[in-house]
């Protein structure tokens, strides 16, 4: 019992990373051996796709053999943290946009710049996204943009039409409180205490900010961003969101694939997930998100990296290359399990689930928001999540969690530092 | 290493004892006597090194494991706590900066406070153990081993696995407990997110997952008692009750110094319980963080490993206390017969 339990599985974890580490410089050094990299990725639906692109790879590269390290969401990055301080992180690896700053300022990552010197192939935002001082340290994958699920029998019980790229949040509110029916235990939405997802999009539509564009300030009191979060309190408040106690028993995400929910702000990478699903295979359907003051939709992209310290840094430059590919994106779209980066490749991912309107996602890339970060982005995450609860919970008005969270979180923008 | 020493030292009187009679028979034979004794002493003494070398050899796996995996750490980290660590490792002296930071920290006081509710309420869990331990140590009870090997079973449970099974249980809306509640027409709370009682469900599945142990240990320890006293005490006409307060408890009374000096270290360190069954979104997580989950945030989520190495520390010197204060307490009600 107690943390040991934990400290022991890393310990066992890290001694894993640290032998295939070993077998892998074992390799190349006896000579004309094989070279085999380690791959770390985090979301377990999209490794059927990898190993296809792998398997692309390889052909094309005989000597180079790729194994994905396949970390649950929960423990990648305190397990990366501790694999790069220990010199042993995975050769190539996912890098989101959070943390990207983190790892570049630490000089983690080797610089891509030559591998990949024309980054006009991805859209400007993404790229832009995984520049440190100008450096461009990691290549793009795939992107994505939040989109307005929602479920159609319910739509049809309560007789609401479905929701259209014309829907502002007053025909949204009006449908959240007709479609609630609290004898069957259904919801209008899940207010989700969820950023991306949630808060951040309508923070944006209500014509606020979340952080300064020069990453020192925080936009939590400006009176917009209040009104962004506001609409999600007054929604859990009326009762046509389940509470926060609720959604902690069981994710939104869970009630929408259960029929619970009418509406769910989701991702597009949820289309994979719901057409496995037999209440959203063909049940559910998606939207543009609804405008506020003017629209706005979160938009975020993975980028694949390269471990700095790697043993083998030509080769893995080569794979991430190959990753950042026209060719690497286009199975990832086939698959559909994201949207590809790669211009141009879009569209396949589109097509690879005809019974959603898909479109929706790349209908919005004009309205899109980048994803808000700075160099430390977890430390005011945390600050997010803890006063935000305040006031999903109704423990504290929504202007009060949000000033607080506002001084909390200029304080730890200020000991960043440039 | 101390049985043998001691079974070794009361020897060697009795030896120069047996040496000194048999000089004492003649008196010029004391002196070949006494070269002899001496020579019988120095062969004991060069046999008790041998044996203290055989035992510093047997003991040193153990010792080498313990000071490398234990004793070193601690080191370590007593010294960490006077650093500021970088998110890629890499560390500065900052002296007292953390304890200072320590002192005036609002989350780290409400840790403590319930921390010591885990301890107390797992406390709670040596009465429940008694009376199991002495229901099922009965004489001519039939199918103890059974219902040992069950009430045995959660301690040797992973403590997720025990953890995310108990999150079923007390979910809200789905949940069993609230189903069974439900038809008794009682509508039960979101156990694991409601503030008030997420600190109570908590520590029960703590104290589910440890009472098997506690039990194990108390009733090897009713079964060391001589039945004798109890027949005795029978004669002499005390009723069960009495025979209880007169004569279990005192026997029983190191076994429960002992699990009571191990329930506080060990839920003290309350962690893996709160991180599966809470999580981080939960609003009831300041009313149910422990210590070492705040060290965990510290350490593994905002970096501050200096920090956290602090936390780790003031940590052990309130174990270290507590356990003190048991083994001076223990003077006034432990008999060890």
């Amino acid at each position: 019992m107690g943390i040991r339990t934990v400290v022991a599985a890393s310990a066992v974890l890290a001694l894993a990373a640290s032998t295939t580490a070993c077998s892998s410089s074992a390799s190349s050094s006896s000579g004309g051996g094989k070279v085999s990299l380690s791959y770390g990725v985090w979301d377990a639906t999209q490794v059927p796709a990898m190993q296809k692109i792998i398997a692309a790879f390889e052909a094309q590269n005989p000597t180079i053999t790729v194994t994905i390290q396949q970390t649950p969401w929960a423990d990648y990055w305190t397990k990366l943290q501790a694999a790069a301080s220990g010199g042993s992180a995975p050769d190539v690896f996912w890098m989101n946009g959070p943390n990207f700053q983190l790892y570049a300022s630490n000089n983690v990552l080797e610089p891509l710049t030559d591998v990949h010197p024309d980054t006009s192939v991805y859209p400007p935002a993404l790229a832009k996204l995984y520049q440190y001082k100008g450096v461009q340290y990691g290549l793009p994958k795939d992107f994505d943009t939040v989109g307005l699920w929602y479920n159609k029998a319910i739509f049809d019980a309560a007789g609401v039409a479905y929701p259209t790229a014309a829907w502002t949040w007053a025909d949204f509110q009006a449908a959240a409180k007709k479609l609630t029916d609290p004898g069957k235990g259904v919801y209008g939405v899940g207010a989700n205490l969820e950023g991306q997802e949630n808060f951040y999009d309508t923070i944006y539509q209500a014509g606020g900010y979340v952080i300064s564009p020069d990453g020192k300030k925080s936009g939590y009191a400006d009176p917009a961003s209040i009104a962004g979060l506001k609409f999600w309190t007054d929604l859990v408040a009326a009762k046509e969101s389940p509470s926060l106690k609720q959604m902690t028993d069981t994710a939104p995400l869970n009630l929408f694939e259960s029929g619970k929910l009418a509406m769910y702000w989701g991702g597009s990478w949820d289309a994979k997930a719901f057409a496995a699903n037999d209440t959203t295979k063909t049940g559910v359907d998606v939207a543009p998100l609804p405008a506020g003051v003017k629209k706005a939709t979160i938009i975020h992209g993975l980028a694949n990296v390269v471990f700095a310290h790697t043993s083998h840094p030509a080769q893995a430059e080569k794979f991430a290359a190959f990753l950042g590919s026209q060719q690497a994106a286009q199975i990832e779209a086939d698959t559909g399990t994201v949207i590809p980066a790669y211009n141009g490749t879009q569209q396949s991912w589109v097509k690879a689930y005809p019974q959603y309107h898909l479109q929706s996602f790349l209908d919005q890339l004009p309205d899109a928001v980048p994803y808000p970060i700075s160099k430390d982005t977890a430390a005011w995450n945390t600050l997010e999540t803890t006063e935000l609860t305040k006031a999903w919970d109704g423990s504290e008005p929504v202007d009060k969690a949000a000033a607080d969270l506002a001084t909390q979180m200029d304080a730890a923008l200020a000991k960043e530092g440039s | 290493m101390t049985t043998a020493g001691a079974g070794a030292r009361p020897l060697a009187p009795a030896a120069s004892a047996l040496g000194g009679g048999s000089g004492g028979g003649g008196g010029s034979s004391g002196a070949t006597g006494t070269p002899s004794a001496r020579e019988t002493r120095r062969r004991r003494r060069r046999h008790r090194s041998t044996e203290a070398a055989w035992a510093a050899f047997f003991l040193a796996p153990t010792a080498l494991g313990l000071g490398v995996f234990y004793l070193w750490p601690v080191l370590q980290t007593f010294y960490y706590s006077f650093t500021t660590w970088g998110p890629f490792g890499g560390h500065t002296f900052t002296g007292l900066a953390n304890y200072r930071a320590l002192l005036h920290d609002p989350d780290l006081r409400s840790a403590f406070v319930n921390t010591l509710w885990y301890c107390l309420l797992g406390l709670a869990g040596i009465p429940i153990a008694l009376v199991l331990a002495a229901v099922l140590a009965r004489p001519g009870r039939r199918g103890v081993g059974f219902y040992r090997a069950l009430l045995f079973l959660p301690v040797v449970t992973m403590p997720v696995a025990v953890a995310i099974v108990w999150r079923w249980l007390y979910a809200g809306d789905y949940g069993l407990i609230n189903t069974l509640l439900g038809k008794i027409g009682i509508h039960g709370p979101y156990w694991i997110s409601d503030q008030h009682t997420a600190l109570i469900a908590v520590a029960v599945v703590g104290l589910w997952s440890g009472v098997g142990y506690t039990m194990v240990i108390l009733m090897a320890g009713l079964e060391s008692i001589p039945r004798q006293y109890y027949e005795a005490a029978q004669i002499d006409g005390a009723g069960p009750v009495r025979q209880f307060f007169a004569l279990t408890l005192p026997l029983l009374s190191p076994s429960l110094f002992f699990v009571t000096v191990l329930s506080v270290i060990g839920t003290l360190q309350t962690f893996d319980l709160v991180y599966v069954l809470i999580g981080q979104t939960n609003p009831a997580l300041p009313q149910t963080r422990s210590v070492v989950y705040l060290f965990y945030q510290d350490a593994f989520v905002d970096n501050n490993r200096g920090y956290a190495a602090a936390i780790a520390f003031v940590l052990l010197l309130v174990t270290v206390a507590l356990t003190g204060f048991q083994f001076r307490l223990q003077k006034r009600w432990v008999h060890y017969a």
